[in-house]
């Protein structure tokens, strides 16, 4: 099934290797394709697609997936996990054209009766398999300077009503995976642009009304690559794990903006 | 994504029509003679079904543009954008099913 499948040449062994896996496969498991992009610097001068074919059960997530591949069969695949858990952001990536987290995507989600497509997220510089340079990102991250600023030293917690901090509710809960910045074609032909994670970290604080540097900000992302960069393809807000509305922050930015105050 | 890819491609066809279409405009300074047997080279069916692409193009990149000012300047935009489009859309096939037809025969009825 594998080879049959893809266009792409398939390592023979390791079809082989899943075919004795499957004997004592447990009930209720079945096999699936993914296909994954792979680059070694060392050896590749190109990236290629190399299928592997993995025992799993309908509940386990790509991620599951990628370990059994990586425990079992091709010990040089490399990704990026920590927690496992939808957390850390350590493991966006391209699953059948969407960025998603592998550690969120469940098998049963997707359609395993054909292959599953996994690639590294676009637009920052690859290095290994399914690991990128995040420098970039982080970059446009540290420049919207993602820290409050406040004056004065009180003795006891700065106080904030329900409805202030409702206000940027929504961009707390970033996790800085980058699915969203490495969705955009406007970020993969410019490289420059800001992003949306920046925007959506310098949301969270630009309307925190604590902090006293929201001018600081805006005064940022009012640059030629700043949020006008956004064309509102909505990429963003399709890719994020956490169910950031993206598009919607970038635009009160784009408000605030013009009004010339958060 | 489709929305903008869409309004990226009329946008860039509806450039392209209005250069074309201010160096013809023009010829009428150049001379009145000029500027008829261009004007009349238009008049064939490749032509007429350009005019069509062209209204198709515009009504598109009209109502899409409308839908782009809700999104950067209401609250509500964002979160609506998907319905927004297909509203678009299908208001787009009205009016093309308005133009088309009426169009198409007069470009190839001789009506
Ligand atoms: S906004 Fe969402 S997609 Fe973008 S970096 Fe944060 S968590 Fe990831
Ligand atoms: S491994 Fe931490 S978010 Fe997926």
């Amino acid at each position: 099934m594998s080879a049959a499948t893809v266009a792409y040449p398939a390592e023979t062994d390791v079809a082989d290797a899943s075919a004795e896996a499957r004997e004592d496969a447990p009930p209720g498991s079945f096999t699936i394709t993914l296909i994954i992009r792979r680059f070694i610097p060392e050896i590749d001068e190109e990236p290629r697609w190399e299928d592997f074919d993995v025992n799993v059960f309908p509940t386990d997530r790509i991620l599951d997936a990628l370990h059994k591949i990586k425990w079992e069969q091709d010990g040089s695949l490399t990704f990026r996990r920590s927690c496992a858990h939808g957390i850390c952001g350590s493991d966006a990536m391209r699953i059948n054209g969407r960025n998603r987290l592998a550690c969120k995507t469940l098998i049963k989600d997707l359609d395993p009766s054909k292959p599953i497509y996994v690639e590294a997220i676009k637009g920052l510089p690859l290095e290994k398999d399914l690991v990128v340079d995040m420098e970039p990102f982080f970059e446009s991250y540290r420049q919207i300077q993602p820290f409050l600023q406040a004056s004065g030293t009180p003795d006891r917690e700065r106080h904030q009503t329900v409805e202030a901090r409702a206000r940027f509710d929504d961009t707390t809960k970033c996790i800085l995976c980058a699915a969203c910045t490495s969705s955009c074609p406007v970020f993969w032909t410019d490289g420059q642009y800001f992003g949306p994670a920046a925007i959506v970290n310098a949301h969270r604080f630009i309307f925190d009304d604590r902090d006293e540097a929201s001018q600081v900000r805006l005064d940022i992302l009012n640059d030629k690559e700043g949020v006008w960069r956004c064309r509102t393809t909505f990429n963003c807000s399709d890719a994020c794990p956490r169910g950031i509305e993206v598009t919607k922050a970038i635009a009160e930015v784009k408000q605030a903006v013009l009004r010339g105050r958060a | 994504m489709w929305s903008w890819v869409l309004h990226r491609i009329t946008g860039v066809g509806i450039y392209f029509f209005l250069l074309v279409h201010i160096l013809d405009t023009a010829l009428v300074r150049v001379s009145p003679e000029a500027y008829n047997a261009v004007i009349a080279q238009y008049k064939n069916p490749i032509m007429g079904l350009g005019e069509l692409a062209l209204v198709a193009a515009i009504g598109f990149h009209a109502l899409n543009g409308l839908r782009i000012i809700l999104i950067d300047f209401t609250g509500f935009g964002t979160r609506h954008q998907k319905a927004m489009f297909y509203i678009v859309l299908a208001l787009w096939v009205v009016l093309l099913l308005g133009f088309a037809p009426r169009h198409l025969m007069h470009v190839f009825g001789g009506a």
